[in-house]
C-alpha cells in the first residue's frame, strides 16, 4: 500500500498512529504533538510553579527516561523556571539495579540534571540484600514495599525537594482504575486518579522539608504507553528494559492484559477508562481522601501503581508511597479532614478538553478538589497533622506513633527473624508477582543454592 | 513450518527491543533469509514471519510472551521500515528483501 502522508504538516510520510485518535503523523509531527500534550497536561493543571526544585523519580526505565527527556524539553522552550533534578532508588539488590542505574548515570550527563541516588542503606541502614539474608524468603515482600513506598518521599526530602514526579503513564492509570473496579474498591479508584497527590503536612509546614510533606505528580498521565516508547524509540532516548517479565497469574498482569486486548480492539479505551476513572472518583463519597475499608495494608502498595516489574524505583515508588499510611490514617480521622489533597473535579473537567483552563485547578495546596484553593488556607492542615501525627521516630506520615518502617526496622535491628506485620486482606502474591519476579531473582542471587 | 532452505529466500533484518530480545538469545539484531513464499505458497507476511520466528529462530520456550491467539501479543509494537505495522497492513503485510522488521515491546520496565 503506498505510504500515508502525515496528517499535519500533509508533507512528510507517516510513521505513527496515534491510538487515541486515529491520526497519522510524521516523525517530527508525532514529537512535536507528544511534547505539546504533556505541556498542556502540566499547565491546565498548574503542575509546576517558578522557581519550583522537581525530583524526577528515575530508573532507568522507559517512562521515567521520557519524562525527563519531555520535562527538560519543556522547561527550556516554555520556561518553566523550574529546577529538574534525577532521583534513583538503589534497594541495595547486588546486580539487579546496576544496569538500570548505569542508564540513570547516563541520562544524567545526557540530560545534564543533577542526579541523586539514595540507597535503602542510607535510609533505612539495610540494604534488601541485607534484609533477605535475616528475613528469609518469606516476608521479603512486606519489607521492599514497606520501604520501597516511602523511599522516594525520604530521597525528596534529603535533597531538601518538595515536588517528585513519577512516570506513570494512561496505561498504568488505567490499569489501576479496572484493578479498583474490578475489586469494587471506589475509594481508592478514586485516589489513584488523581494527578497530584500529597499529605496534609506538605502544607502544614511548608517551609522545613520532611518527608512527610512531598508533593507527587505524574505529567504523562495522559500519555499512552505506546506513544511513549515511540517517543523513546524515535528520539533515541537511552532508557533500560528489564529481564522481568509478567507473571500472567497475577491480578495486575491480567489487568494489563485486559488493557492492551482492549487496546488493539478500540485503542480509545485506554483513555476512556483513565476519564471513566476520574468521572467515578467525582462520584465516591467523601472520594478523593476516603479509603475507609480495608485497603490498609499491603495490597495498598505502591505496586498497585507500578504497572511495571518492580524494578522502576522512578515509578514503583513514586506512586502513592504513602498510600498505606494514609489510609491507615484515614481510618481514624474524620472525612473532612483533608487527607490527601487531589486535584480532582476541577482539574480533570479542564485536563478532558486538554484546552480548557480551569483557573481553580492550580497545583496542590489545599482543599479538597480544588475548590478551597484560593487562599492558602493552612489550618484545617494543622489539625490535620495533629489528628493524624507522625511517626515518632522519623516523622514519616503515620497514624499509629510508630510507621511501619520503623517498625521493621525495629525488629530487623532486633535481629528478629521475622516481623509479624501481615497487612494484608488480598493475597499479597497475587499482586505481587512482579515484586516476587524481583525479589526471588535476588534471592537466587542472593543466596545461591540452598 | 518453514519450508526447509529453499533456495528462494529473502534477506531482512528482523530487531527486538524492549526487552524481547532476552527471547530471542538476548541478541537485538538477527539478519535473517526466511522464504520467499509460505507455507501455502503465499508470498511470505509478517504473519508468516512471526510463525517462523516461533519456530526457528526462538531459543526460550515461552512463545506465550511473544505470540498470543496466532498473533503478536498486544502491548508489542510491530514496526516495519520504523513504520507502524497498522500503516502497513498489519501481519498481511508482505515481506520484501531488505526490510527491516522490529518488535518493541511495551511490556517490561517502567
Ligand atoms: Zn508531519
Ligand atoms: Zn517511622
Amino acid at each position: 500500500m503506498p505510504p500515508s502522508l502525515c496528517a499535519l504538516c500533509k508533507t512528510s510520510r507517516a510513521f505513527i498512529l496515534r491510538p487515541k485518535d486515529h491520526q497519522k503523523l510524521c516523525k517530527p509531527c508525532f514529537i512535536s504533538v507528544f511534547e505539546t500534550e504533556i505541556h498542556h497536561t502540566i499547565t491546565s493543571n498548574n503542575l509546576f510553579h517558578r522557581g519550583e526544585r522537581i525530583a524526577i523519580g528515575a530508573s532507568g526505565g522507559k517512562d521515567s527516561t521520557v519524562l525527563a527527556s519531555v520535562l527538560k524539553t519543556l522547561n527550556e522552550r516554555y520556561n518553566y523556571g523550574v529546577e529538574l533534578i534525577l532521583l534513583s532508588i538503589d534497594e541495595g539488590i547486588k546486580g539487579y539495579r546496576d544496569d538500570s542505574l548505569e542508564t540513570v548515570k547516563r541520562n544524567a550527563k545526557q540530560y545534564d540534571m543533577p542526579l541523586m541516588i539514595v540507597g535503602y542503606d542510607e535510609l533505612y541502614g539495610w540494604t534488601m540484600d541485607q534484609v533477605v539474608e535475616q528475613v528469609g524468603k518469606k516476608g521479603n515482600c512486606t519489607y521492599c514495599g514497606v520501604f520501597r513506598r516511602q523511599a522516594l518521599d525520604r530521597g525528596a526530602a534529603k535533597l531538601g525537594v518538595k515536588h517528585v514526579v513519577t512516570g506513570h503513564n494512561a496505561d498504568d492509570v488505567a490499569e489501576t482504575v479496572l484493578m479498583n473496579l474490578l475489586r469494587g474498591d471506589l475509594p481508592r479508584l478514586s485516589r489513584t486518579t488523581s494527578i497530584v497527590t500529597s499529605t496534609p503536612s506538605a502544607v502544614s509546614s511548608p517551609d522545613s522539608p520532611s518527608h512527610t510533606n512531598i508533593k507527587r505528580s505524574k505529567p504523562l498521565k495522559y500519555a499512552y504507553e505506546k506513544e511513549i516508547v515511540l517517543y523513546a524509540y524515535h528520539k533515541s532516548l537511552d532508557y533500560f528494559s528489564t529481564e522481568c517479565i509478567y507473571s500472567p497469574e497475577a491480578f495486575r498482569g491480567s489487568a494489563r492484559a485486559l488493557i492492551k486486548n482492549l487496546e488493539r480492539v478500540r485503542p480509545s479505551a485506554i483513555l476512556d477508562i483513565v476519564r471513566s476513572g476520574e468521572d467515578m472518583a467525582r462520584l465516591v463519597p467523601g472520594g478523593n481522601e476516603a479509603c475507609s475499608n480495608g485497603c490498609s495494608g499491603q495490597t495498598a502498595l505502591p505496586e498497585e501503581e507500578e504497572g511495571g516489574c518492580g524494578s522502576s524505583n522512578g515509578r514503583s515508588a513514586g506512586g502513592e508511597m504513602a498510600s498505606m499510611e494514609h489510609q491507615l490514617a484515614q481510618n481514624d480521622i474524620a472525612t473532612e479532614v483533608g487527607l490527601e489533597i487531589e486535584i480532582t473535579s476541577s482539574s480533570l473537567n479542564g485536563q478532558q478538553s486538554g484546552k480548557k483552563k480551569d483557573p481553580d485547578a492550580v497545583q496542590l495546596v489545599n482543599g479538597k478538589k480544588g475548590r478551597r484553593l484560593k487562599g492558602p488556607a493552612q489550618t484545617p492542615r494543622k489539625t490535620a497533622r495533629q489528628t493524624m501525627g507522625q511517626c515518632k521516630r522519623c516523622g514519616y506520615l503515620s497514624s499509629q506513633e510508630i510507621c511501619k518502617a520503623c517498625v521493621l526496622l525495629e525488629g530487623l535491628n532486633k535481629n528478629r527473624p521475622k516481623n509479624n506485620i501481615e497487612v494484608s486482606s488480598y493475597a499479597p502474591e497475587q499482586e505481587h508477582g512482579h515484586m516476587n519476579n524481583a525479589t526471588n531473582a535476588m534471592q537466587k542471587l542472593q543466596l545461591g543454592v540452598d | 513450518m518453514s519450508q526447509g532452505k529453499s533456495k528462494d529466500v529473502i534477506s531482512i533484518t528482523v530487531e527486538f527491543s524492549g526487552g524481547l530480545e532476552m527471547l530471542f538469545s538476548n541478541q537485538r539484531k538477527h539478519i535473517l533469509s526466511i522464504p520467499t513464499k509460505d507455507e501455502s505458497g503465499e508470498a511470505s507476511n509478517v504473519a508468516f514471519l512471526v510463525r517462523y520466528l516461533c519456530e526457528d529462530v526462538m531459543q526460550d520456550n515461552r512463545r506465550e510472551l511473544f505470540v498470543l491467539d496466532d498473533t503478536v501479543r498486544p502491548g508489542i509494537l510491530v514496526l516495519i521500515n520504523d513504520a507502524d505495522w497498522q500503516l502497513e497492513g498489519e501481519d498481511k503485510y508482505e515481506i520484501q528483501g531488505g526490510d527491516n522488521i522490529h518488535f518493541l515491546s511495551t511490556l517490561h520496565g517502567g
